[in-house]
């Protein structure tokens, strides 16, 4: 489903993305994790075309999204996409927030973007806070917001940057749960994160970034094995011992 | 000397003032209106991509920024009949000239308050599927708009006493017409200083306002 070959991104000089290939098939679910600054965030804004790059294709069930003439916005549009800092619309309610893209976007009725957009926020476990702002909600719930507002959309694959790494401890299950949900579901899923218990029960691969490169791709078997390179391992028990 | 103060007079006058002021409200109202409105797209111009844009933005900022606006009320009354070919009248003259003045100080106000909309909020409007002008539409400037009130706000009370400017092109505001009055009746004082209560009670309480605004929404 997505395609990912030699991609290369420089922000002047600075190789942020070193000739990066990969790729997700339909229903699989990757985890990427790395630590800060080796480019995850940018790898994975690249695959829905928010951060430009410079060498290499990158291809979403074939269309190419680097290419000037693809229909960006049409493409995003099947991709949902979570941030780390949930990225709510301040300034509309919850319900409103679910309903824009479906309506601007998709071309549906406001009834009928109402109407999903309840669906999902029952299925999120936040109907009862339709009506307000994000800003009265606390992270975990604004990031469940998010999250039905991506899948408002009918997205074919749903994309996360560090979805929980902005939450206190205590809300982080409850995104990761229905993020887990989504994922046993059969959603295809491109992760960043550094749960690595939500990596270990669903993720089909992992790949491990370093400097801007691919260091690992692999599945999530060999990854927790002792087979993989020095600098995961290191990683790894970095960030497990915390 | 108090004792020769004559309100009588101020009092004879309100409807006569009242006249003067509703000029003063509809012009501050319509050049507010017109300079947002043309601010918005110059602000949009100057953040553009395209230079020619941004360009041609820039220099229209520049250009009337560095001008006095007394200077500019004088030059649109002169240059709109010009245009046009006819003459317009005091009104229509001052009114595109307050317009395209204020325009560019709305448009460094709203350029500021694009820029204070996060990008990644501008991402999150792209990662929904927003086209460029469906995201400057819904998403940004709805918040650049809410950022930027208490200062567009001052700005309107800037303009409100510019408004009284127009009296070098004859038009009858209200501070024309007090001093009207003023000089018929030979009551200077009284008159006077009734337009300042008025300007100061009116701006003051306007500001005031704004302050609460200002307050609510800091939380
Ligand atoms: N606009 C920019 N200009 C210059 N450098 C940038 C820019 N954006 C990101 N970078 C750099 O690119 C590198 C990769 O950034 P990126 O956000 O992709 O890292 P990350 O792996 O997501 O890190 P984190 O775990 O902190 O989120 C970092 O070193 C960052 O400083
Ligand atoms: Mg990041």
């Amino acid at each position: 489903m997505i395609e990912m070959k030699n991609v290369s991104k420089w922000y002047g000089t600075f190789c942020v993305l070193n000739k990066c290939s990969t790729s997700v098939a339909k229903g699989e679910v990757v985890v990427v994790c790395g630590p800060s600054g080796s480019g995850k965030s940018t790898l994975i804004k690249c695959i829905n075309g928010l951060e430009p790059f410079q060498e290499g294709s990158i291809t979403f069930n074939d269309i190419s999204v680097g290419d000037a003439k693809t229909n960006l916005s049409k493409l995003r549009s099947r991709i949902g996409m979570v941030f780390q800092n949930f990225e709510l619309f301040p300034h509309i309610s919850v319900i409103k927030n679910i309903m824009l893209g479906q309506e601007k976007v998709l071309g549906r009725t406001t009834e009928e973007a109402e109407k999903r957009g309840m669906e999902l926020l029952h299925r999120v476990g936040l109907s009862e806070h339709a009506h307000k702002f994000p800003g009265q909600l606390s992270g975990g719930q604004q990031q469940r917001v998010a999250i039905a507002r991506g899948l408002a959309m009918d997205p074919v694959a749903m994309l996360f940057d560090e979805p929980t790494s902005a939450l206190d401890p205590e809300m982080i299950n409850e995104v990761l749960d229905v993020m887990v949900e989504l994922a046993k579901e059969g959603m295809t899923m491109m992760v960043v994160t550094h749960e690595m218990g939500f990596a270990k029960n669903v993720a089909d691969r992992v790949i491990f970034m370093d400097e801007g490169r691919i260091e690992e791709d692999c599945t999530k078997e060999e990854f927790f094995s002792e087979s993989r390179g020095e600098r995961a391992q290191l990683f790894l028990s970095k960030i497990l011992h915390h | 000397m108090f004792s020769d103060f004559d309100f009588d007079v101020v009092i004879n006058a309100i409807p006569f003032l009242w006249e003067g002021m509703q000029l003063t409200f509809l012009l501050t109202f319509l050049a507010i209106t017109g300079g947002l409105f043309l601010g918005v797209l110059l602000a949009l111009s100057r953040l553009s991509h395209i230079k020619v844009l941004s360009f041609a933005a820039g220099s229209y900022v520049n250009f009337f920024r560095s001008m006095p606006l007394i200077l500019v009320i004088f030059w649109f009354y002169f240059l709109v009949p010009f245009i046009v070919g006819r003459p317009v009248g005091g009104f229509y003259s001052v009114l595109v000239a307050f317009t395209l003045f204020e325009a560019a100080y709305y448009c460094e106000i709203m350029r500021a308050g694009i820029q204070s909309v996060r990008i990644s909020q501008v991402q999150a409007g792209q990662a929904i599927g927003l086209s460029y002008s469906q995201n400057m539409r819904y998403i940004v400037l709805p918040q650049a708009f809410r950022n930027m009130t208490p200062i567009l706000l001052t700005q309107a009370v800037i303009l409100f006493q510019d408004t009284s400017l127009v009296y070098v092109v004859g038009l009858h505001d209200f501070l024309v017409n007090a001093e009207i009055v003023a000089t018929r009746e030979n009551r200077l004082i009284e008159l006077f200083s009734t337009v300042a209560v008025v300007y100061f009670v009116l701006c003051l309480s306007f500001s005031l306002s704004i302050r609460k605004l200002q307050k609510r929404f800091s939380i």
